[in-house]
């Protein structure tokens, strides 16, 4: 009798654990903290297309998402920032970019009665540099003709935390001024050569809001969903560009003529009337050849339904959906992904 | 801590006679041992991984103060100053704070009031810090900003310590938050230390003719004289390494600045804010020497803390006899 019990519980025992972990497949990634909100979305509402799937993501940052991706600890990795040649040289296989959705940086400040205010990335760069100094700058008041601008100091406000928002506002600079390149550069953190630093979106904007006469860069989403006064930035067809979804997605389109095959393309100052010029991708990162067939194939599958059927959950989460062009382009990265060689999505 | 060093100890016994004894004796030393190892096993791995660092920069990384992630410079020297400036200027408001609160609640407060304020000031210690730290970008840094840093300037301008434009933010406002972090846990040891002396030390002093005042100096505070320096040293580790509440005042600019005014950087800061997006080797290795070097200059302040004492007064043990 007892051990008919015993053997009862341990059945059921068994069947109990072991059911589910044959069922489902989990797929680890991790890495950059700026799409959570819409891949956390995304790996939701994934389980209602494909019930077997579990996604379980981590997000530390792209520097650990290019580690562990790397390292091979996940199964696939995050990022805000491409990654570099010597880094794809170090991984031990050759490793995609998936672009997701996209994001756009936008200049706040700190004004009374909050103006319109324009300006051109040589005046961002300029005064990120420590050049301009004041709100009456001739520079700036030029541009911005009908705004009573304050004889007072600009306090500049950074990010004191790595961050892929950085990257793209510094990128931008880059681009735009030749001394910005040569004497501070791109990266995640950098030598700032004026301003205070804030911890996160919520530092920056923090600190913005409590210091008169201040600006810094925050994220589009987290502008709009505060409400705070953005300015408009001159893009490289000579237009002023209001920072909003449809005008960074206008930046890829504006970029997808000149994509190059793996994606690692930044997409600041891109050509295009519509198109805000401080914008830029996030990428998933994901090994051409899949280790494991099942998880390969479930990758696969997710990564196309995200292209597509996902896309629609951007722009609620104030995220910029690809473009079609773009898009299109994906597709075919998608199905190169392969088990020992054989394409996992051969069927479509 | 300092409470059971006040207890007069029994010696070790030599041999213990029975099993109990002897097993009892061998968990109590393993448990011991493995806080050695442990923090040996972390100088190990924290060195292990910085020396890529120390090949590249050696005595560099310490003489330096230019921290450029994008050309791959690392210098020290901004962080560590700021660290032991805002610890500084954090015991400087907490320490007469915290012990004066301490002697008022173990001394001289009516009995009734002296449990709502012990209370209180326990749940104080248990805010987490990054409440401390949206409140002082909140609330702290513009009080600064309008009203504290203006004032200061006019007054004691001519001093290069209060000069400089009034972001509210900067190592002012990071030596306060850090001093209201520190504070309870000061008041509340060192009230435990206070009520641990011996009544019969207090009633000797006042026989004497001695004050109230006297007393307390005399009698008490230099009984438990050991024990209050436990408790400053406790509020000292925690201003050392607090992170998340001085991130968010101190303005994190990488710059040694003579001005509280400005704004500064501290080691625990730096590590937090930029080691989830240091993607290079060499930058990775960077901050984790800053973490060493966090390591290593709390245990010398704590060291040269201890030194101090002993030198002011004796060896702390003579007191105590």
């Amino acid at each position: 009798m007892k051990t008919a019990w015993l053997t009862a519980l341990a059945l059921l025992a068994t069947s109990a654990f072991a059911q589910p972990a044959a069922a489902q497949t989990l797929i680890n990634g991790a890495g950059a903290t700026f799409p959570y909100p819409i891949y956390s979305k995304w790996f939701d509402e994934y389980t209602k297309v494909d019930p077997e799937v579990r996604f379980n993501y981590q997000s530390i940052g792209s520097g650990g998402g290019i580690k562990q991706v790397t390292a091979r600890t996940v199964d696939f990795g995050a990022t805000d920032g491409p990654m570099s040649d010597e880094q794809l040289k170090a991984a031990p296989s050759e490793l995609l970019h998936i672009p997701t959705v996209m994001g756009a940086v936008v200049a706040t400040y700190n004004l009374p009665s909050s103006p319109k205010l324009k300006f051109t990335g040589d005046i961002l760069a300029d005064i990120f540099l420590g050049k301009i100094t004041k709100w009456s700058d001739p520079k700036i008041a030029s541009l911005n003709a009908g705004v009573s601008l304050p004889d007072q100091p600009i306090v500049v406000v950074h990010r004191s935390d790595g961050s892929g928002t950085t990257y793209i506002w510094v990128d931008y600079l880059s681009k735009i001024s030749s001394e910005w390149d040569k004497k501070v550069g791109r990266g995640t953190s950098v030598n700032w050569p004026v301003g205070l630093g804030g911890k996160g979106n919520e530092g920056v904007s923090g600190q913005v809001k409590s210091q008169p006469g201040a600006l810094g860069y925050v994220e589009l989403a987290y502008a709009v969903k505060n409400n705070l006064p953005v300015a408009s930035v001159k893009n490289a067809a000579d237009k002023f560009v209001t920072p909003v979804i449809a005008s960074t997605t206008a930046a890829a389109a504006g970029a997808a003529r000149s994509m190059p095959d793996d994606f690692r393309v930044s997409l600041t100052n891109p050509a295009g009337d519509e198109a805000y010029p401080i914008a830029s991708f996030t990428w998933l990162l994901v090994y051409r050849d899949q280790p494991n067939e099942l998880k390969g194939r479930a990758l696969a599958k997710f990564l196309w339904w995200m292209s597509h059927e996902g896309q629609k959950y951007a722009d609620d989460l104030l995220y910029a959906p690809l473009p079609a062009p773009v898009v299109k382009q994906i597709e075919a990265k998608i199905k190169q992904i392969t088990y020992q060689g054989k394409p996992l999505l051969a069927a479509r | 801590m300092a409470v059971v060093a006040a207890v007069p100890r029994v010696e070790a016994q030599a041999a213990p006679r029975n099993l109990g004894d002897q097993v009892l004796r061998l968990v109590l030393r393993a448990a011991a041992l493995t806080l050695v190892l442990l923090v040996l096993a972390m100088v190990v791995s924290m060195v292990r991984a910085s020396w890529p660092a120390m090949r590249a920069f050696g005595w560099r990384f310490l003489a330096t103060s230019t921290w450029d992630p994008v050309a791959e410079q690392f210098g020290a020297i901004p962080f560590v100053y700021g660290t032991l400036l805002s610890s500084l200027l954090a015991l400087l408001i907490a320490v007469p704070l915290g012990i004066g609160a301490a002697i008022y609640l173990a001394e001289l407060a009516p009995a009734w009031i002296r449990p709502p304020i012990a209370f209180l000031v326990e749940l104080v210690a248990a805010v987490p810090s990054v409440i401390y730290g949206l409140w002082g970008i909140f609330v702290l840094a513009p009080l600064l900003r309008v009203w504290v840093q203006p004032a200061l300037g006019k007054t004691l301008g001519f001093l290069p310590l209060f000069q400089g434009p009034p972001y509210g933010v900067g190592m002012l406002a990071a030596g306060i938050i850090l001093a209201i972090m520190v504070v309870p846990y000061i008041t509340a040891v060192s009230r435990e230390v206070l009520l641990a002396v011996p009544t019969s030390q207090r009633e000797a002093a006042l026989a004497l003719g001695a004050t109230r005042w006297e007393t307390t100096r005399i009698a008490v505070l230099r009984y438990g004289r050991s024990g209050l320096v436990g408790a400053i040293l406790l509020g000292l580790g925690r201003a050392l390494g607090e992170t998340m509440a001085v991130t968010m005042v101190i303005g994190n600019r990488p710059e040694v600045a003579v001005s509280l005014f400005a704004p500064g950087y501290t080691m625990a800061s730096v590590v937090a804010n930029e080691f989830a997006e240091a993607t290079s080797d060499l930058y990775l290795a960077a901050l984790i020497e800053i973490g060493l070097l966090l390591f290593v200059v709390t245990v010398i302040v704590n060291a040269l803390a201890r030194l101090l004492v002993w030198s002011v007064g004796g060896p702390v043990k003579a007191v105590r006899e």
